[in-house]
């Protein structure tokens, strides 16, 4: 599992974590996310006891990071930013220079690399150079690479961002799969639809700074004004939309559709429908208008954006 | 080397077999991958294949021409002492390409960011250290020993029969190895202070233009060294390879602290922030605490900032003491061996001596002497403090002592040619009350700037321990040694001779 308490990082003047504290159960997924410079790769260094954090702690996979950094890395699969491969190797050579760096006999590890690279459709590029493969077929390497040592705990920085679709939907069934077996991910990504099919607990970071931490469900009651639903019709909207007035409040229209908001669905669409009957107006769908991750997202950090702002206007 | 298994539980349930290793296989795991991965590299293969098989015989045939030549006009001395120089000449060639490994090995990784990878596995800081420090080391050593192999084979076998001293070729081999452990230490200082391959290229020039130097320096030697047939080798090369070695582990230890991970993924432009930079020298030049809180002013400064840089000199100053003594005596030492007695006059004429002092007592010759001993003091420690700065403090144990063992070796021989040890004290004591005590300050002091990145504080990276060493070492001497300098400059010009001349009359 993964627990961090106030994880905080400087570099000279500027701090890149500031009090970061999150806690990953075993067979979980948490997605990070956050705009370019947020802090996310910093606080995966600092899971992986690449760099000392200046205050704070953390214990991953039982471990923890500053006194037992070997155990930690032993213990962690990173996929990195840049992946780093080394071009001149084959496939097969570099998944055993890892797996050796992990101590693991060389039939198993050989037998490990043969199973994971069929797993990502790479079995017939085991004898080839790295040099050779694809974008997409060199994530796919570098995950493996990750996953070589069957890790406790995965830390995923941006996993699926070269890939095409059918090598993305791989990657992700991988993670569900290992999800099964108690693995702890935390997966770092800016594509907030991957996240929302795979996490369970969103974190948004920003400046450092984790400004939001639950379930998409949690985050969107939190973050997300009143829901909103949509009512498509068979024909015009005869005068509805003033018919409506008073009972919710109308955001958009359209010749034969309107969205509206309202706190409580339960009461107030019944009556919106009896409304609908009076007029003669035939109700095609009334259905709420899901919330993506992305609405979600952007909420939070406009909030946090506005909040940095009254604050720093309070200290002028 | 221990050899351990344990398997370790998976969340799975799965129990994967896990092999314990020491340190050094560890690190042999990366030194192989690296070996191999430069044998793909045509770059590498093609110099280290010419270099260890055409380079010998080209070598070879120079030296039988130039030998045949020189025959003939009877300097066969130097014709032969060429062999061994072409012999180092065939060694050091396909180790300097050590350096362009070290380079792409250290900085190369980190510019096509495969290091990362490697940092997040559990190898430790010494092992990724070690893998890579013997990786960039053994292609070129095997090419060095191949080249040197063939060489031999043809100067011994061939036209020219050459029968060296084994002591001259262990020497040489010794040399070999310590150079290319010098150039690989100082590529991984270098790698530290860049991220990319161009900038340690240009940067390197401070170790190959040094490297040359010595080599040129060695094959003077070889030439010119009255000991060159010498059963137990050239007493001079002797001291070079234990110089190279002290200098080697020194910045084997610098590459160590600097080889870690924080430093490694720290640093990511190579941009010089000058303006910064001053001011944290700055910022330590008048800090008066750990926490580097300002002195509120000068009196202050004195008052509580000097006391707190020379604190952190007691262990310097404390080895200072001990070197300075060793030499004086080892000077005294040598004085009482007869090969090195000077003829002085047995019974002493102080009233001549006297007279020459007597000179020191006009104004004018004060002057000029106050002038020469403040330059001749300002230079040395100059020196010293440059050379300390690049030799990582070994210069300050160098250069000072030497002003010792020449004191302690001018004790002996007055003492043997029946002087009176009260003159000796009283040509010293006036001015050295002041002197001696400034020049111990001021060698800790540049010793501890020089040795500061081997072994920097604590949660401080090597940069920002050299920061605090340098504002540390302005201040000393500004608040210390300089006014020490001016004082004792001022006393031996004045009160020295006059103390002197007053002893012999």
């Amino acid at each position: 599992m993964i627990e961090t308490e106030n994880l905080t990082k400087d570099f000279g003047q500027f701090r890149a974590v500031d009090n970061v504290t999150l806690k990953v159960e075993p067979g979980e997924v948490l997605a990070m996310l956050g705009p370019n410079g947020a802090g996310k790769t910093t606080t995966v260094r600092m899971m992986t006891s690449i760099l000392a954090p200046t205050s704070g702690h953390a214990r991953i996979a039982g471990y923890d990071i500053l006194t037992e950094p070997e155990y930690v890395r032993e213990h962690v699969g990173v996929l990195t930013e840049q992946h780093g491969l080394y071009e001149r190797m084959n496939g097969l050579d570099y998944l055993d220079f890892f797996g050796e760096i992990y101590h693991l006999p060389r039939q198993i590890r050989r037998e490990r690399a043969t199973k994971l690279m069929t797993q990502f459709g790479l079995e017939a590029a085991l004898k080839k150079r790295v040099g050779e493969y694809s974008k997409g077929m060199k994530q796919k390497l570098a995950l493996v690479r990750a996953m070589i040592h069957d890790p406790r705990v995965l830390l995923l920085d941006e996993p699926t961002s070269a890939m095409d679709p059918q090598s993305a939907k791989q990657v992700r069934d991988a993670i569900i799969d290992l999800r099964k077996s108690e693995r702890t991910f935390l997966i770092t990504t800016h594509n907030l639809t991957e996240a929302q099919l795979l996490a369970d607990r969103i974190a948004i970071i920003r400046h450092g700074r984790i400004i939001a931490n639950g379930t998409l469900d949690e985050l969107a009651q939190h973050f997300v004004e009143q829901p909103i639903m949509e009512l498509r019709v068979n024909g015009a909207l005869n005068g509805l939309v003033a018919d409506l007035d008073g009972l919710v409040t109308v955001t958009k229209h359209g010749p034969n559709w309107l969205q509206y908001q309202t706190c409580d669905p339960y009461t107030v669409n019944p009556q919106v429908l009896q409304r609908c009957t009076g007029l003669g107006v035939a109700v095609v769908t009334l259905s709420p208008i899901t919330r993506t991750l992305e609405d979600i997202y952007l909420q939070v950090v406009a909030e946090d954006e506005a909040i940095a702002q009254n604050t720093n206007g309070i200290a002028q | 080397m221990t050899t351990t298994t344990s398997p370790t539980k998976n969340p799975s349930g799965n129990y994967i077999e896990r092999t314990r290793r020491s340190t050094l296989s560890n690190a042999l795991i990366v030194t192989r991958r690296e070996v191999r991965d430069s044998f793909r590299d045509w770059r590498i293969v093609a110099p280290i294949i010419i270099l260890t098989l055409v380079f010998p015989g080209l070598a070879q045939y120079l030296a039988q021409q130039f030998a045949g030549f020189l025959e003939g006009y009877g300097a066969t001395i130097i014709g032969e002492r060429t062999i061994p120089f072409l012999l180092m000449i065939v060694g050091f060639f396909p180790i300097s390409i050590s350096l362009v490994i070290a380079l792409e090995t250290f900085v190369g990784e980190k510019e096509r960011r495969s290091l990362e990878p490697l940092l997040s596995t559990p190898l430790t800081n010494t092992e990724l250290y070690i893998g890579k420090t013997l990786s960039a080391m053994i292609p070129p050593l095997i090419a060095s020993f191949g080249g040197m192999m063939l060489y031999l084979l043809t100067a011994l076998t061939g036209e020219l029969a050459w029968r060296p001293q084994p002591m001259l070729l262990v020497q040489i081999i010794l040399l070999t190895i310590v150079q290319a452990l010098v150039m690989i230490s100082g590529a991984v200082v270098v790698s530290s202070q860049t991220t990319s391959t161009r900038a340690a290229n240009l940067l390197a020039s401070f170790i190959i233009i040094p490297m040359t130097l010595i080599i040129n320096g060695e094959s003077v030697i070889m030439f010119i060294a009255p000991d060159a047939t010498s059963p137990s080798g050239i007493g001079a090369l002797w001291a070079i390879i234990v110089a190279m070695i002290v200098v080697a582990i020194l910045l084997l230890r610098v590459g160590s602290t600097l080889f870690n991970r924080e430093e490694l993924l720290g640093r990511t432009i190579d941009s010089i922030n000058l303006g910064g930079m001053f001011k944290r020298i700055l910022k330590w030049t008048i800090a008066i605490n750990d926490e580097c809180s300002p002195a509120r002013n000068p009196l202050d400064w004195y008052r509580r900032a000097i006391p707190y840089s020379l604190r952190k000199l007691k262990t310097p100053i404390a080895l200072t003491i001990a070197v300075f003594v060793t030499a004086f005596a080892l000077g005294f030492m040598v004085s009482q061996d007869p090969a090195w007695r000077i003829s002085l006059p047995e019974a002493p004429s102080y009233d001549s001596v006297s007279d020459t002092f007597a000179l020191f007592s006009q104004q004018s010759l004060q002057q000029e002497a106050l002038g020469l001993v403040m330059w001749q003091n300002a230079r040395v420690l100059l020196l010293t403090l440059i050379l300390s700065i690049f030799s990582l403090g070994v210069a300050a144990f160098v250069i000072p002592p030497i002003v010792y063992a020449i004191l302690g070796f001018l004790l002996g021989q007055l003492l043997l040619a029946g002087y009176d040890l009260s003159l000796f004290l009283a040509a010293i004591l006036p001015h050295g009350i002041v002197e001696i005590p400034m020049i111990v300050i001021a060698t800790a002091a540049m010793f501890r700037l020089g040795a500061i990145p081997t072994r920097p504080p604590k949660r401080m990276t090597v940069g920002q321990a050299w920061t605090m060493a340098l504002g540390d070492t302005i201040k000393i001497a500004l608040g210390v040694i300089l006014p020490m300098l001016i004082v004792a400059a001022l006393l031996e010009a004045y009160v020295t001779p006059m103390v002197i001349g007053q002893f012999m009359s």
